[in-house]
């Protein structure tokens, strides 16, 4: 019965736009536990939204939800403007599912993902890491790839380390491969996973650096970061999450140096102390 | 004890190594084929598909080597539409019923091992394999599969180890593998201490032979950058493990 929320919604609410994402209605219930309670959110092509949020207020489930890591309960998502088909929970199934399991695979190679914990695959050097997406996925020669995975190594700085297996990385580098990795892909949205929350400080700024070469393209990205300072320098738009819903969103601008609404201003306002 | 004996035995035993090898090898790779994709359903999470590679492990875990050779090669002998078939020209050879028996058994050691191995890959390392639109064969061959076998090589070391020792098992249906070639030699020679001595001394040879091969895989797998120097910590390592 809510599933039909969507659908209820007036056409120009729905509709989506050319590119970028749309998300509406989306409800994930994990254990007793309920993680998103309704998210609406949109990223028009070619902007840089930034979520924030205290722990746990499920600003990194509704970021899996976008290229279906974890499956919304329900709710209906659209990417590049396309509807991903999916069938939410139900009384008599427990678990939402993946209906069009090519579609999904078509969709999640047009998305660039980049985790907390960088997640390079262990039994591969860096450009191995880089170039396994692009011949597996995108069908390109391992020649093609290799060249590809050299030139992404070459934008986050790491050409050098091509050979190099991750374990034998700094954590600053390991993310920087990662971010090749995605880039690699030649996606058309990037998804950044709080990419500096499992770094030392002193590696944070190599990866926010990169992060900000990539803003200035004119790429679509999605960011949840705790890096307040850095959302307000890359991010065009900005949304606050609290307990599983969207409490304020609106134009950087605005966002950081206007908060509406008294859970930003709290936020923000600890934020500031933390770095004062 | 008789040093020249033991001499000779040893060099009369040697003749039995390719048979020893060809028996623990090929029940190893067939193991090994079988034990990926059983380990995979092991490891689902749909018990309808994990329970009966259960009761499979289980009963060749749970029941001693010798028993089911012997439940092999004498017992489906009894069973007539066994003796009516074309199976009957594979099972009546010792050879063959001793590599069932050695493959089946190896098999279901492996996909238990392997089951834990595939279990313990980080859920992040499939995150990112999904991520990237890998499809889920894909996913377990190119991630899955390479980290979990990493992970376990040790104990899949043991286990190539005790299959090498237990194909001695092939010498009671008549095999002339090492240890069926000493008791052969000791019915002979009636000199027990001496020729079981020499095949202890042969089987020790062998296994050091494994254990040094997969040690190497190992320190190339899982230490050894090919085209970096190594950090300080693991050339030392390095050293002190003589390799």
């Amino acid at each position: 019965m809510r599933a039909a929320m969507a659908s209820s919604l007036p056409e120009s609410q729905i509709a989506p736009a050319a590119g970028g994402v749309q998300a509406r209605g989306i409800e994930k219930r994990l254990g007793n536990i309920e993680v998103l309670r309704g998210v609406n959110l949109d990223v028009a092509a070619g902007e840089i939204l930034a979520i924030l949020g205290s722990s746990g207020s499920g600003k990194s489930t509704f970021l899996r939800c976008v290229n279906l890591l974890t499956l919304p309960d329900q709710g209906d998502i659209w990417v590049h403007g396309e509807h991903l088909r999916l069938r939410p929970v139900s009384e008599d199934d427990s678990a939402p599912r993946i209906l069009d399991h090519d579609q999904v695979r078509r969709v999640r190679a047009s998305i660039g993902m980049v985790f907390q914990s960088f997640n390079l695959w262990p039994h591969m050097t860096a450009l191995e890491n880089v170039s396994a997406g692009p011949v597996l996925v995108n069908r390109l020669t391992r020649k093609a790839a290799a060249e590809l995975g050299r030139r992404y190594l070459a934008k986050v700085g790491l050409s050098d380390k091509a050979g190099s297996y991750p374990r034998h990385l700094s954590g600053g580098q390991q993310q920087r491969v990662a971010i090749a990795r995605a880039l690699a892909m030649e996606p058309k949205l990037l998804l950044f996973d709080e990419p500096t929350s499992a770094l030392d400080p002193e590696l944070v700024g190599e990866v926010l650096r990169v992060m900000t070469a990539l803003a200035g393209e004119g790429r679509t990205m999605m960011i949840v970061t705790h890096e307040v300072a850095f959302a307000r320098e890359v991010s065009s738009r900005a949304a606050f999450m609290h307990q599983g819903r969207i409490e304020e969103e609106g134009s950087s601008r605005e966002f950081f140096s206007n908060p509406a609404s008294p859970g930003l201003r709290r936020f923000l306002a600890a934020h500031d102390e933390r770095h004062s | 004890m008789d040093v020249e004996l033991l001499l000779t035995s040893t060099m009369t035993l040697a003749s039995g190594i390719p048979l020893t090898l060809i028996l623990a090898l090929a029940s190893l790779v067939i193991g090994l084929v079988l034990s990926v994709p059983l380990a995979f359903l092991r490891a689902s999470g749909n018990r309808w598909v994990s329970l009966p590679v259960l009761a499979y492990t289980y009963v060749f875990r749970g029941t001693p080597l010798l028993v089911q050779l012997f439940i092999i090669y004498y017992g489906l002998g009894q069973i007539d539409f066994i003796r009516s078939s074309v199976l009957w020209h594979v099972l009546r050879d010792p050879f063959w019923c001793s590599l069932l028996a050695f493959s089946l058994n190896s098999a279901a050691y492996t996909t238990e091992v392997f089951r834990g191995g595939i279990l313990a890959v980080p859920p992040g390392m499939i995150d990112a394999a999904q991520a990237i639109g890998m499809t889920p064969l894909q996913q377990k061959r190119k991630i899955i599969l390479p980290i979990a076998f990493r992970g376990i090589l040790p104990s899949y070391v043991n286990e190539v180890i005790a299959l090498l020792k237990a194909s001695s098992l092939a010498s009671t249906v008549t095999l002339l593998e090492i240890t069926g070639l000493s008791r052969k030699l000791v019915s002979e020679t009636f000199a027990p201490y001496e020729i079981f001595i020499a095949a202890g001394i042969l089987y020790l040879g062998l296994t050091s032979v494994f254990t040094s091969g997969f040690r190497m895989l190992e320190t190339r797998w899982l230490n050894a950058p090919p085209k970096q120097a190594a950090p300080d910590g693991i050339a030392v390592k390095r050293v002190a493990h003589g390799s």
